[in-house]
């Protein structure tokens, strides 16, 4: 059989990442190249002087030894990036264009949707020069760029839906521009993959994708980049890392902090990221007078990561939607216990974890007291936490878009129409 | 001379409210009423009334015709008093089969608990107790006794004996028997006369476990199929040791099992040498063997040991820590303390908390409450930190050390090692 290439459009990835994503695409990515599949991959890519915050270094010599390719377009867009946030660097990027040289000429677009436009045109000149047989993207910034590159070469398309708007907004003031692109790419795929059962049915619910359309292929964790630090410590400590955003839940992390605290003050609170509701948080802690115990620690990536991971006793990940959710599954690399809420995808698929409703904080604070001082309950979530996450290989994810990528491909060749 | 022996053992737990840490010092109030409540009347109208009904229609059946079919039972103390307070109808309906003269009630311990693991004392204590709530309901004075599970080596039927019981029921496991038939009475290496009665297993289990599965060879079970493996044993008895609530509630009605059962003795006497016999009737017979049984027989999962219950370090540090307790608890002499400790010493939220087949998803999962055996665990050492706090304020009220007054104001943190804390405080 000849080997399957695939055109994939994603947001971010390693070295340039700020999140879930970038670590779902590089395991992906990964787990397929093991696999024999040809990827190519295609991210928008900023000017030197406004990706610094971005640029974390990620073992990008590693990139090299399989046969991935990596293809950068110019462009302002980054993950996660609302409509304000993008014309705040926009303006940003025509300041710095003023102190450069009079002449030149505006690259990017004015807002975030010409230039996810923009980006999709780019996308359609790339596809009519590579080789591919499948196209494949992650979430809606790169829907516009599947559906051109289909609608160019009528090459099979796959979207990948790792989280919807929904998600991002937890239901509150829904972009419509967004969600009308998230359709899009979803009526015009072969295929959507959703990264949960959780995921599923809310593609089926909110935009209305028949479920025999719909593949649920859960996300996985690393494990050939495994770390080795020792931290010392005295304290019991509390790990949050994420984005500091709604739909992250800090502010539960930071109440429930709050009542464990009145109840054991020998803990610590890290908070890991940063997000628009970072001042918020702050401001809250103070508020509730725990400033001394709960650190706010900025975003971190990397080996970083992992040092936090192996400060904590525990990790909570109170997400209020998550669609699939990778940092539980890397804190149990690191052996640290679990506490999830159950309004994510990882719950479906984890079961050595404490699961706990994102809006309950008395049993959140009741679940982190416990696991802190009963230590056969600590010894036993990470004995066999630990154990299971080692099952969460890339492979298996991987193997399950091959199924896929020979599905709609069989499916296009007899001329078969998708469900 | 087929003989069977039917033993059937009824249990139901007190099963626990969610018990948060912040419920500790402002709630003393464990168990869950209103779900105890509707699992017993489900129960109840599932198994135990109708089961009880079609065993009574039997007796009197089989009491005209000069045969009698007889069964035995043992319930536990945690079980009779749920039916008293939430199926009295269930009671009666068993002290109806008590007053036909054609059942036999065996001993075991009150709570349904692994005391004879932990404490001799309290495994006598829960015992007795059990003797008279049996006495009191049932008029008769067990002198075959079933530890929990059938928890079971050599030791404890030395034990046994030294309490007086004339037999005790074990697992008939492979690994004890080797050879050997079940259907024999033995005794233990270590006793004078106390007879040992095993289970058939095999025998048991196609009722208990798969009477109703659709995948197994012998599908569908009828009663003139089973009758007739029965009727080719002609040891001591074929002993059928299951739980009572295979009928209607493992094996739903809809599987057959409640005809079966109406239509087994018919079956059976068909061979006009069948008998139905009490384990306290088999106990008069003298033993073909000796048993030598060193490790823990149970008749749990496929291990038939003590993993189910006692193994990982949640369900070790939940025992130790309830039985370090014990002395204190009892020396307090307050009863309400002393009946919620008691309460937690039922074997069942040790069970929640086995991790052993949780990945596989499980047996385990059907009879647990639990989502994990993390939360099981988690409820269940909360609610021993508050009754340990109860112990503290108790001890503080009564004076006993009245220098420690002040101690106690100490703010209560939860503790894995509670028993330890108060012993601290004591001293």
């Amino acid at each position: 059989m000849n080997k399957l290439k695939v055109l994939m459009f994603g947001w971010e990835f390693p070295p340039f990442m700020s999140g879930g994503l970038g670590t779902a695409c590089y395991g992906l990515t990964k787990g397929l190249t093991n696999k024999n599949v040809d990827v190519t991959f295609v991210i928008p890519h900023g000017p030197e002087d406004m990706k610094a915050e971005f640029v974390k270094l990620l073992i990008a010599s590693n990139l090299s030894r399989y046969n991935l390719k990596i293809k950068r377009i110019d462009s302002l867009l980054k993950p996660y990036l609302t409509e304000t946030q993008y014309s705040t660097n926009y303006e940003q990027y025509i300041e710095t264009l003023k102190t450069k040289s009079e002449n030149s000429k505006v690259l990017y677009g004015r807002n975030i949707y010409d230039e996810v436009y923009r980006l999709s045109m780019a996308a359609k000149a790339i596809a009519m020069t590579e080789e591919f047989d499948v196209i494949h993207c992650h979430d809606w910034m790169a829907f516009p760029a599947g559906i051109e590159a289909k609608k160019a070469t009528g090459k099979p398309l796959i979207v990948q839906v790792h989280a919807t708007e929904f998600d991002r907004t937890g239901g509150n003031s829904v972009n419509q521009y967004v969600y009308d692109i998230e359709r899009q790419g979803m009526l015009q795929a072969d295929r959507v993959i959703a990264v949960s059962y959780f995921t599923k049915q809310k593609i089926m619910q909110h935009y209305g994708i028949s479920g025999d359309k719909i593949v649920v292929v859960h996300n996985a964790v690393d494990f050939t980049d495994e770390p080795n630090f020792n931290v010392k410590k005295n304290e019991k400590v509390v790990l949050y890392l994420g984005r500091l955003t709604l739909q992250k839940g800090p502010d539960y992390f930071i109440e429930a902090a709050k009542k464990v605290l009145d109840y054991d003050p020998e803990v610590k609170f890290i908070v890991v990221g940063n997000g628009d509701m970072e001042a918020r948080l702050v401001d809250r802690v103070a508020q509730l007078g725990i400033g001394s115990k709960v650190l706010f620690a900025g975003w971190a990536s990397g080996p970083d990561v992992d040092r936090m991971y192996k400060l904590a006793d525990l990790y909570v990940m109170p997400s209020v939607s998550e669609p699939f959710g990778i940092t539980p599954l890397e804190a149990l690399r690191n052996n640290v216990p679990v506490i999830i809420s159950k309004q994510s995808g990882v719950s479906e698929v984890l079961k050595n974890a404490l699961k706990v409703d994102f809006w309950d904080v008395d049993e959140l604070a009741n679940k982190i007291l416990t696991v802190l001082n009963y230590r056969g309950l600590h010894h036993e979530l990470l004995h066999h936490g630990a154990i299971e996450v080692r099952t969460f290989s890339w492979n298996v994810p991987a193997q399950k878009c091959i199924d896929i990528y020979n599905l709609v491909l069989h499916e296009h060749a007899h001329g078969e129409k998708a469900p | 001379m087929p003989n069977v022996c039917f033993y059937f053992q009824v249990h139901q737990p007190y099963r626990m409210k969610r018990y948060s840490v912040f419920n500790i010092g402002n709630t003393s109030d464990y168990f869950d009423e209103h779900k105890n409540k509707e699992v017993m009347q489900k129960v109840a109208k599932k198994c135990y009334l109708p089961t009880n009904k079609a065993i009574l229609d039997l007796i009197h059946t089989y009491k005209k015709s000069g045969r009698q079919f007889k069964v035995s039972y043992s319930i536990t103390g945690v079980a009779l008093e749920q039916f008293e307070k939430y199926a009295p109808e269930v009671l009666e309906s068993f002290k109806k089969l008590a007053d036909t003269g054609c059942v036999e009630f065996l001993s075991e311990t009150y709570y349904h608990s692994l005391s004879y693991l932990y404490s001799k004392e309290e495994f006598k204590a829960q015992i007795e107790l059990h003797r008279k709530k049996i006495k009191e309901l049932f008029g008769q004075e067990p002198v075959v006794f079933r530890n929990t599970e059938l928890i079971f080596n050599n030791e404890l039927a030395h034990f046994v004996e030294s309490l007086g019981f004339k037999a005790v029921l074990a697992e008939g496991a492979d690994h004890i028997l080797d050879w050997r038939s079940p259907n024999y009475v033995y005794k233990a290496k270590t006793t004078k006369n106390l007879k040992l009665l095993l289970k058939n297993y095999k025998l048991s289990d196609d009722i208990a476990f798969r009477f109703g599965q659709k995948s197994w060879k012998e599908y569908p079970l009828t009663a003139e199929k089973y009758a007739t493996w029965l009727n080719q044993h002609a040891e001591h008895s074929v002993n059928l040791f299951m739980d009572y609530e295979t009928f209607g509630e493992h094996q739903w009605e809809d599987t057959g099992i409640f005809n079966f059962l109406r239509h087994l003795p018919h079956e059976l006497f068909k061979n006009p040498h069948t008998h139905f016999v009490w384990p306290s009737e088999l106990a008069l017979n003298e033993p073909v063997a000796e048993l030598d049984i060193h490790n823990f027989v149970s008749w749990a999962d496929i291990e038939r040991d003590l993993s189910a219950w006692i193994g990982n370090n949640m369900q070790n540090s939940a025992l130790t820590e309830l039985y370090a307790l014990e002395k204190m608890v009892k020396e307090l002499n307050n009863k309400v303390l002393l009946e919620d400790w008691r309460k937690l010493t039922t074997s069942d939220h040790f069970y929640y908390m086995c991790t052993k087949y949780f990945n596989d998803g499980d047996v385990h999962k059907y009879f647990n409450p639990y989502d994990t055996p993390y939360e099981s665990y988690i409820n269940f050492m909360n609610i021993l930190n508050d009754l340990i706090l109860r112990m503290k304020k108790h001890i503080q009220e009564k004076s006993i050390v009245i220098e420690l007054k002040d101690k106690y104001h100490v703010q209560h943190r939860i503790t894995d090692r509670p028993a330890k804390m108060l012993n601290e405080v004591i001293r």
